[in-house]
């Protein structure tokens, strides 16, 4: 490599593309973000709520929007495609083409003036068609970037020569009918290929009837119920009348090898369970119906959210997949014939709407952009990786993640671009720093001596606007006590709103703020950055929390959801009013990371870190390296796992930035981000360490099914690990029965453990194929064998496997020789003679867990594997900062997806090793000597040692004496403000939340009750 | 108002890491509850004085609820910890102002325990619904 260039190019602007770029630029590369569409976002900015949570999507997607706006280090490129690429790894020319636009981006203030004069209707494309948006518009209210744009192929002015309206109505002159499409080059080092999937054309396939106006595709469905979609959150039928029985069919483009579609699409059982509840939500009285082949709840928290749509929400799913939706020519009707899973015979069933599950399938844009980069595609069109490798192209410099490698959701999504961004910038680690710049926030305005505070109450689209009388409370907040302007927005957190902020403390000379929307515990960051630029002081700003405190938890009583949002914002204001500015220090902190567990998620992670040149230790209780993995001795794609871990064993003991410590373990821990101090303890080691961030990839191990199915009882009944070491050894069973959800799916461990069945295809294939006269029987409740490895399954079958359904309520009975099961479609008993059975086991979770999670002040979830913050946005990282994780001491996962998420979780760890300072928190506390009186009761309470006594020499008028006062350290306060509820004197205060501003919060409290 | 209308009015401070977080896990599992209380947010249970609690039941407060992480989760090692022991001599305090002890709960809720969080809710509103307004209303306050 001759030359590196510290610069990515991302081709792609959904959640992948913006992860990536978020990473990359915050680790000191500069970044373009290249989208073919007039708006970053992708199908996420689609979706009205995301699985398993019901978390509203646009929530979690606009900050994420918003901060892409704002990075000083990424340059956005939309309405562009990438037509060229040429170069080699370090030092790549992408060529670029802008389309036309016919606005000025620098002119445009995306007031929509233009919009009400153009006269021309064309199918809205976000709505899925469903109505019109016009021919100069903005994809959607919170898009990035906020520019209208004219829709050439409908533009009456560009089409005929006439009309010209647009340009009329604009009074800031941005209108350009001569703009035309522009070509650029960008030198890059490496680039980032993500442009995601389309879904499945149904009209493809005619028995599904999509030309029937009550047949709507998932997305079409997904957009009729968000309240920004074609009907305001109203699902609504071609009359105008809302449905009262919906049916829905999965599979449809997915599953199909008759067709060509032969993947699984891994979301869309899970899109459909959250579709069904969430329109049961909206009407109680709903009757929904998942056709399905499986359930495929495989991802965590799914088979709960499963389990709760079946038992608690009354969804009903059907294991039976209809041939198609029939027309009744007389009536227009549409129902459904399918067979029925109790062996009672074919049935006929009417709905109101059906809604197609459609798959996701990769787009030509995809194609085209595959053979441009030159890299290699697989025979399903996704882009070509290795199980080791799940995010390396064929080549070299050039990565890919997110759907155009596989069909997945976006947890899977977000990990796999913060893993492609640790690869690019791997390569480029040299260059960091080279081509950024740093933000700039405007000076401080004067704060002034009258108090002048703002507030805006957020709609949140029908989130809070449907429960919550926004305007009452717009009114009420007016009328409290130094608050001089007041106002509602759709979404507060769009980037339109968000720079409206600066404007309205100019115009109102504002110098406090207060937000009436969501949580702070995920907003307020950005709306604090946006005070920032708005020249205000960032603690001079207050959430009201009047979302999930209030309109999500009174649904059904409007009257005291709006009392108590006007208390909320009552007590938020008074306490916004005394709020102070307060500012951080610059720390030094350490820039290594330890990261415990030496399997293939812990040795990827440690790898990622060492080759950007940070110091690593890695931690491993056991004698050797290797983790979970060592027990089996295949992978899916027929290499063995000695020939996958070897190699990179060798590599992470080679680096010369990896320390290894093999049978060692963290005994204790304090400290947080930056400075963590812990102890080793093991074979050859008992000493001290520090170090700036941690990564958990403790993994999990195999559950010993002792007590289910006999196992134990009999010593030809053992585990698919067991049985991957007998088939090395040469096995010369001939009947072999394998049980699928072996203590697992049940209460004891009610998750999914996600990779059994593919374990299972894979186990079952290799004992077909070394004797084929070999019977193998897989009894499963729902064979999981998602996205790519639904292969495995066909060819499984093809191989003559014989499969069976059980379910939960009659699991199959075993004796020596012998299963009993169940057959539900043939309603009877069948016996099966076995020589040996095999059990597919869940991953359960090592014991460490227990103590490490309280040294790391994290979480565990209801199936003791570690917490991550957000399920679907922040995959790989812990609530508590500088703390992440890799593999599956997350959830339980296949070996890609180990790899990808190590990846990951080092990609957001060197976002934070790559700086050259951290910050204190602003929020420390101090000591007021003059009313201290030096009794150390803040030293005994506080776990960080930051109050220290000092010895003082006090002057007074009549003496002088030597006395100890208590002192903070700024640097290792971290603002619980413990010592100041502890001080008898009221010495310290606890900045931001003083003993004022609280006490100022229970006086607003009483006003108004 | 006649005395079954009578809704109570509860203030429950809360820690921003665990109960803050339950509360809004509450909200999004959408896990209804009783518009009965209001939150304070602190950054760590242990930051509560006891004098923001009283003052909290002289401005009107039927039940005060104090919240934070579980022993052991802290965000801050062991500061609910402290909120333990504050919290006994709380309960001693208002024993002696002859206040029920119904109408003063300390409870660990994490973060993803929100329906725990509003179960807590209804169980405290209807237990306080029993007793009736607290003794230490001022006049003039439902």
């Amino acid at each position: 490599m001759s030359k590196l260039v510290g610069a990515v190019a991302i081709a792609g602007g959904g959640i992948a593309g913006i992860q990536s770029a978020i990473d990359l630029a915050s680790s000191g590369l500069k970044v373009y973000l290249i989208e073919s569409n007039t708006t970053i976002g992708g199908k996420m900015a689609q979706m009205d709520k995301t699985f398993p949570t019901l978390d509203c999507s646009m929530c979690t997607l606009s900050p994420k929007l918003a901060e892409v706006a704002r990075h000083p280090n990424i340059e956005l490129m939309t309405y562009s495609e990438i037509t060229g690429i040429t170069g080699e790894p370090g030092d790549f020319t992408v060529t670029v083409k802008n389309k036309a636009t016919y606005v000025d981006p620098d002119k445009c203030t995306a007031c929509g003036l233009c919009v009400s004069k153009c006269p021309v209707k064309v199918p809205d494309e976000y709505n899925e068609g469903q109505n019109n948006r016009k021919a100069i518009y903005l994809a959607f209210p919170q898009a990035v970037p906020r520019v209208f744009t004219i829709d050439a192929e409908h533009c009456l002015y560009l089409t005929k020569g006439k009309c010209g309206n647009c340009q009329k109505a604009c009074e800031n002159d941005a209108i350009n009918y001569e703009d035309t499409d522009k070509e650029v080059d960008i030198n890059v080092g490496s680039i980032i290929l993500n442009t995601g999937f389309e879904p499945y054309d149904a009209s493809n396939l005619e028995q599904y009837r999509v030309d029937h106006p009550n047949v709507v595709t998932s997305l079409e469905f997904e957009r009729q119920l968000s309240s920004s979609g074609p009907f305001e959150g109203h699902v609504t039928l071609a009359d105008g009348t809302h449905p009262k029985a919906i049916a829905w069919i999965q599979c449809v483009g997915s599953r199909s090898p008759e067709i060509g579609r032969k993947t699984c699409s891994s979301v869309c059982c899970m899109y459909a369970t959250k579709e069904a509840m969430v329109a049961m939500e909206h009407d109680l009285d709903l009757e929904t119906t998942i056709f399905n082949i499986d359930v495929r709840a495989f991802g965590k928290g799914f088979e709960e959210f499963y389990q709760k749509a079946r038992n608690e929400k009354g969804i009903r799913f059907v294991h039976s997949r209809p041939s198609g939706v029939e027309v009744d020519p007389v009536t227009d009707n549409i129902s459904l014939k399918y067979e029925a899973e109790d062996g009672s015979g074919i049935k006929h069933e009417e709905f109101d709407m059906i809604v197609l599950s459609i798959g996701l399938t990769p787009s030509e844009s995809s194609k085209n952009l595959a053979q441009i980069a030159g890299v290699e595609m697989d025979d399903n069109d996704f882009v070509k990786t290795k199980i080791d490798s799940p995010l390396e192209t064929s080549k070299p410099g050039i990565f890919v993640c997110g759907a155009m490698q596989a069909p997945k959701d976006i947890p899977d999504t977000v990990a796999d671009a913060s893993g492609a961004a640790s690869k690019a910038s791997s390569l480029l680690s040299s260059e960091r720093g080279t081509l950024v710049t740093e933000k700039k926030y405007p000076p401080e305005k004067e704060m002034g001596d009258e108090i002048r505070t703002g507030v805006i109450v957020c709609r949140c689209g029908i989130n809070i606007g449907n429960i919550v009388d926004v305007p009452d409370v717009v009114e009420y907040a007016k009328t409290l006590p130094h608050v001089v302007f007041a106002k509602e927005e759709v979404y507060a957190c769009s980037t339109d709103s968000l720079e409206g902020i600066a404007d309205l403390v100019r115009e109102h000379n504002l110098n406090h703020m207060v937000v009436a929307s969501c949580t702070p515990r995920t907003h307020e960051p950005l709306f604090r950055e946006t005070l920032m630029e708005a020249g205000l002081n960032p603690y001079l700003f207050e959430l009201a929390n009047i979302r999930e405190h209030c309109s999500w938890v009174h649904q059904n009583n409007k009257k005291e959801a709006t009392k108590k949002a006007r208390d909320i914002v009552r007590m938020s204001v008074s306490r916004a009013n005394l709020l102070q500015p307060l500012y951080k220090e610059k720390l030094e902190f350490n820039n290594n990371a330890l990261v415990i567990g030496g399997g293939i998620a812990g040795m990827n992670a440690a790898l990622d870190i060492g080759e950007k040149g940070f110091k690593v230790t890695l931690l491993e209780k056991e004698s050797g390296l290797g983790g979970m993995l060592l027990k089996f001795t295949h992978l899916q794609d027929g290499r063995t796992t000695k020939e996958v871990l070897e190699p990179l064993i060798q590599k992470v003991e080679s680096n010369p930035n990896i320390t290894v410590h093999k049978e060692t373990e963290l005994t204790e821990q304090e400290g947080s981000m930056g400075n963590f101090k812990g102890h080793i303890k093991g074979a050859n080691i008992d000493e001290d360490i520090e170090f700036g961030v941690a990564i958990i990839a403790t993994g999990a191990n195999e559950f010993e099914p002792e007590g289910y199915f006999s196992y134990g009882e009999y010593s030809n009944i053992i585990t698919q690990s067991q049985l991957e070491q007998r088939l090395d050894e040469g096995l010369d069973a001939k009947n072999v029965v394998i049980i699928q959800c072996a203590g697992g799916r049940n209460d004891d461990r009610p998750y999914c453990s996600r990779a059994c069945c593919t374990v299972a295809m894979k186990n079952a294939i290799r004992l077909k194929e070394s004797d084929p006269d070999r019977n193998v029987t897989i009894l499963y409740r729902d064979i999981r064998t998602f996205g790519v490895w639904e292969e495995l399954y066909t060819k499984a079958r093809e191989l003559g496997m014989v499969f069976m359904r059980y379910s939960e309520d009659k699991e199959p009975e075993v004796s020596e020789k012998t299963v009993r099961v169940f057959d539900h479609l043939m309603n009877m008993d069948f016996e099966i003679n076995y020589d040996l059975m095999v059990l597919s086991t869940p991953m359960v979770t090592p014991e460490t867990n227990e103590l490490l999670a309280p040294m790391f002040k994290v979480t565990l979830d209801a199936n003791r594997f570690f917490l991550e913050a957000h399920i679907k946005l922040r995959p790989v990282e812990c609530a508590t900062d500088g703390v992440f994780l890799a593999g599956t001491s997350q959830a339980p996962k296949l070996v890609d997806e180990s790899v990808s998420q190590a990846s990951a979780a080092a990609s957001r760890a060197c976002t934070i090793l790559s700086r050259d300072f951290l910050e204190s928190i602003g929020n420390v506390s101090v000591v007021d000597p003059d009313l201290c009186i030096g009794c150390g009761r803040c030293t005994l309470v506080c776990p960080y040692k930051a109050p220290e006594l000092k010895e003082v020499t006090v002057e007074t008028e009549e003496i002088v004496y030597i006395t100890k006062k208590s002192e903070i350290n700024p640097a290792v306060c971290k603002g619980c403000g413990c010592c100041a509820a502890e001080c008898p004197t009221g010495a310290i205060t606890a900045r931001h939340f003083t003993t004022p501003q609280i006490m100022a919060v229970v006086k607003a409290y009483g006003e108004g009750i | 108002m006649t005395e079954q209308e009578w809704t109570p009015k509860i203030v429950a401070f809360c820690c921003n890491w665990c109960s803050y977080g339950g509360a809004d896990t509450a909200g999004m599992g959408r896990f209804q509850q009783p518009a009965s209380t209001r939150v304070i947010r602190v950054m760590c249970s242990g930051r509560i004085d006891p004098l923001h609690v009283f003052n909290a039941f002289l401005e009107g407060a039927d039940a005060v609820l104090v919240t934070g992480c579980h022993i052991g989760d802290c965000h801050y090692v062991n500061g609910n910890e402290k909120t333990r022991v504050r919290f006994e001599f709380l309960e001693e305090m208002l024993q002696q102002l002859g206040l029920e002890p119904e109408r003063l709960h300390l409870k660990w809720i994490s973060a993803s325990e929100g329906e725990k969080f509003a179960n807590f809710i209804k169980d405290v509103t209807a237990k306080v619904k029993e007793l009736g307004p607290s003794p230490l209303k001022p006049a003039g306050v439902k």
